[in-house]
């Protein structure tokens, strides 16, 4: 029998740094974390006295709206700071922003950041816990948790499902965290999408498969993940249009025949509506696409909570 | 004045042998089993070894412009310290060193400041920006010995085989930084696993290989010397190789941190591990040292690229491209590549000394009677801490920082004049 895994101060760079049994028991934590969200008064008083700050240096509404009404629930202060990579590459450094707001005395750290190591620096400079809240292309271990929450919870252990992931494979941090952690829990991950968007040695990197056709790769599949295909990839000259990639790689109920019949149905969102994915499949009975969201609260919540010193 | 260094392990012509050498003033007098003549100055020498003072064609003094980052003096008292006697300067100044008074201004800080002995490399391109031919003639005339535009790349190949043409008129080998531009991008680490695992935009082989082989065709065509700066993977080797056997005028040198650490240095997102070339693959590294050993890679260079912690300390993808190298090439290329036994003492040496001065024609620094007292001192069981607060450097961005590495410089001279003593 293992030892109960500690949590209290460790960050949450990636899920490189953290054992299957600890994703497991983060996963049961989550478990607890959503039935609270679904009172009538959503709120513990677990991190009364606890202040979070939500540091994000790249846009995004949905990601941080999840981490501070998770933060909230737990009864946590909850300080945003959001500035613009312009304003803080022009002005103060990320180093010198992190030494004001820890004079503020900050307990963690959320950070969201466009370049790949920022949480580090974060916490080099903090000595405080600290939590990615996605970092450029590189890492978003939370969205994988509440991906992996997500299968879990209606397919029950990810050991041996065939899990594919479509779409632009090379800009998604979401995919690379997701791999790390699908793998650990013994998942059969394929990606694919154009071989332009595909990231060089993913087989030896992630030991996941391969494929550039979307039928091959959809074959047996237990689940589905769309990706977000952005339109300035086409500018960027990596492929020729949107037209083009939806007619090879969008996810439809003529493409999903290729995949096991009931299918799970996942996107991280922003969903490109008919880009990247049909609404006929987005809004199906086997799309779980809205629960992930719901769920990245109870995830958010439960590694709070464990790592601000929490015990289930 | 007169120094005497007793039974010091000498190099002379690519071999050790126990000597004793005398200077007086800037010269050797004699060297020999034994001396017995009369000596102001005796260095006992019998556990140390004596080699021609260092000679690094490639590093920025960032003087005029950047002298927050080094100058001068700072950049040649580390150089001194690493056991060099003559370095090059990139022109990369601000303004970039790419006219007469520019290059007059760097020799005379030099002379009146220096601890060791720089020599100036003018600009190919005016201000470097890849437009239009830069006054080669006149700047010849002032004394460059190269002309480079390092750190950017001519993209277009029409100026770069005009700049080649004019350059041949004036005997000036040109210095190339192989980059393409558009294959390089955003492009922060080599583009392999790691770059796949961090999420970091990668800088393809290719984009330094496509250059060389273009250069490698103009200076055919033009009939120009050339001289590939900073080599980082095996195909830039193999090229490089078969130019030779086809008798064209093209050398190339690498940096101490090519041949001694690889992509996985930069897992840990250490700001100084981020330099251009990036730290390619494992295979690349050992290809690069192999191609040292076996002379296909003429010499070494530092490409000492100091930069502050300010400007370091950030963001991976915002930090500047550069590490320090001057006070490290020897301890690093000693400790990693001839203890192990991979690279001889002897080649390291030579990759050090002559075979830069043959690149760029200039004197061979051999240690023999009437030559120029230009050598260095070597401690080979003391160790060269690397601390902050140990380098003499203005700028402390070396992926080495906070290691000792074995092997010591401990004392240089200059024309005859101890420039580091330690």
């Amino acid at each position: 029998m293992s030892s109960t895994p500690q949590f209290l101060g460790r960050n949450v760079f990636d899920l490189d740094d953290y054992s299957a049994d600890e994703i497991m028991y983060i996963l049961e934590a989550a478990k607890g974390m959503k039935e609270i969200n679904l009172r009538e008064y959503k709120k513990i008083p677990t991190l009364r006295g606890k202040t979070v700050c939500t540091l994000f240096v790249e846009n995004s509404t949905r990601t941080r709206l999840s981490f501070e009404l998770a933060a909230s629930r737990l009864s946590a202060d909850v300080v945003s700071f959001q500035a613009s990579v312009s304003a803080l590459q022009k002005g103060e450094s990320l180093q010198d922003t992190v030494y004001t707001l820890n004079a503020m005395g900050i307990d963690l750290y959320v950070i969201r950041h466009s370049s790949p190591g920022a949480p580090q620096l974060v916490h080099k400079h903090s000595g405080k816990p600290v939590m990615n809240g996605g970092d450029g292309r590189h890492a978003h271990p939370t969205q994988a948790l509440l991906d992996i929450f997500s299968i879990w919870e209606k397919l029950g252990a990810l050991n041996g499902l065939k899990i594919t992931i479509v779409g632009d494979i090379l800009n998604s941090r979401v995919v690379r965290s997701n791999l790390i952690g699908m793998k650990k829990l013994g998942a059969e991950v394929t990606v694919c999408g154009p071989r332009t968007l595909m990231p060089g040695y993913m087989e030896d990197v992630y030991g996941c498969k391969v494929e550039y056709d979307l039928e091959t790769a959809l074959k047996d599949a237990d689940v589905v993940m769309g990706l977000r295909m952005q339109l300035e990839r086409q500018t960027e000259g990596l492929f020729p249009s949107l037209e083009e990639y939806t007619k090879h790689y969008v996810l439809s109920k003529e493409t999903l025949k290729f995949a096991k019949k009931d299918a799970l149905i996942m996107h991280p969102g922003p969903m490109n509506r008919g880009i990247e994915i049909l609404p006929e499949i987005a809004d199906s009975q086997q799309s779980i696409i809205v629960e992930q969201v719901a769920n990245g609260v109870a995830v958010r919540m439960a590694l709070m909570f464990l790592v601000l010193g929490g015990k289930i | 004045m007169r120094t005497l260094i007793k039974n010091g392990t000498v190099y002379q012509k690519g071999q050790f042998t126990q000597k004793d050498l005398l200077i007086e003033n800037e010269h050797i007098l004699d060297i020999a089993d034994k001396i017995n003549i009369p000596a102001e100055q005796v260095i006992d020498a019998s556990l140390k070894y004596v080699f021609p003072g260092f000679i690094d064609l490639h590093s920025h003094l960032r003087d005029p412009g950047q002298t927050y980052k080094e100058d001068i003096v700072s950049g040649t008292r580390a150089a001194a310290k690493g056991g060099f006697t003559t370095v090059c300067a990139m022109p990369n100044t601000e303004p970039v060193t790419d006219n007469i008074a520019a290059v007059e201004y760097i020799h005379r800080r030099a002379k009146d400041l220096g601890f060791c002995k720089v020599k100036v490399i003018g600009a190919l391109t005016k201000k470097q920006e890849g437009l239009e031919i830069a006054e080669m003639a006149s700047m010849k005339k002032g004394g460059i010995v190269a002309v480079s535009d390092d750190g950017k790349c001519v993209q277009n190949a029409r100026l770069m085989m005009n700049c080649m043409k004019y350059a041949v008129n004036y005997q000036l080998p040109i210095i190339i930084h192989a980059e393409d531009y558009n294959l390089a991008g955003k492009g922060q680490i080599h583009s392999g696993k790691v770059a796949t695992a961090l999420g970091l935009s990668g800088i393809p082989p290719i984009a330094e290989e496509v250059i060389i082989s273009r250069d490698i065709m103009l200076a055919e065509s033009t009939k120009a010397k050339i001289h590939i700066a900073h080599l980082s993977s095996a195909k830039s080797v193999e090229m490089i190789k078969d130019a030779k056997t086809r008798g064209l005028q093209v050398t190339c040198e690498v940096t101490p941190h090519h041949l001694v650490l690889n992509e996985e240095a930069c897992i840990s997102f250490d700001t100084n591990t981020k330099m251009k070339p990036p730290l390619r693959s494992e295979k690349d590294r050992q290809t690069l040292v192999e191609a040292l050993r076996n002379g296909t890679i003429d010499c070494i260079a530092t490409d000492h690229a100091p930069h502050q912690d300010f400007e370091k300390e950030r963001e991976f993808d915002y930090a500047p491209f550069g590490v320090i190298g001057f006070e490290t090439a020897f301890a690093v290329l000693y400790s990693e590549l001839v203890l192990p036994g991979v690279l001889s003492l002897e080649r390291l040496i030579e990759a050090l000394t002559v075979s830069p001065a043959r690149v760029l024609g200039l004197p061979s620094p051999e240690l023999e009677k009437g030559a120029c007292a230009d050598l260095c001192l070597a401690d080979l069981d003391q160790k060269t801490p690397i601390y902050s607060d140990t380098l003499l450097s203005k700028s402390k961005n070396s992926p080495w920082i906070n290691l000792e590495l074995q092997g010591k410089i401990t004392c240089t001279f200059c024309n005859g004049r101890v420039t580091w003593q330690g």
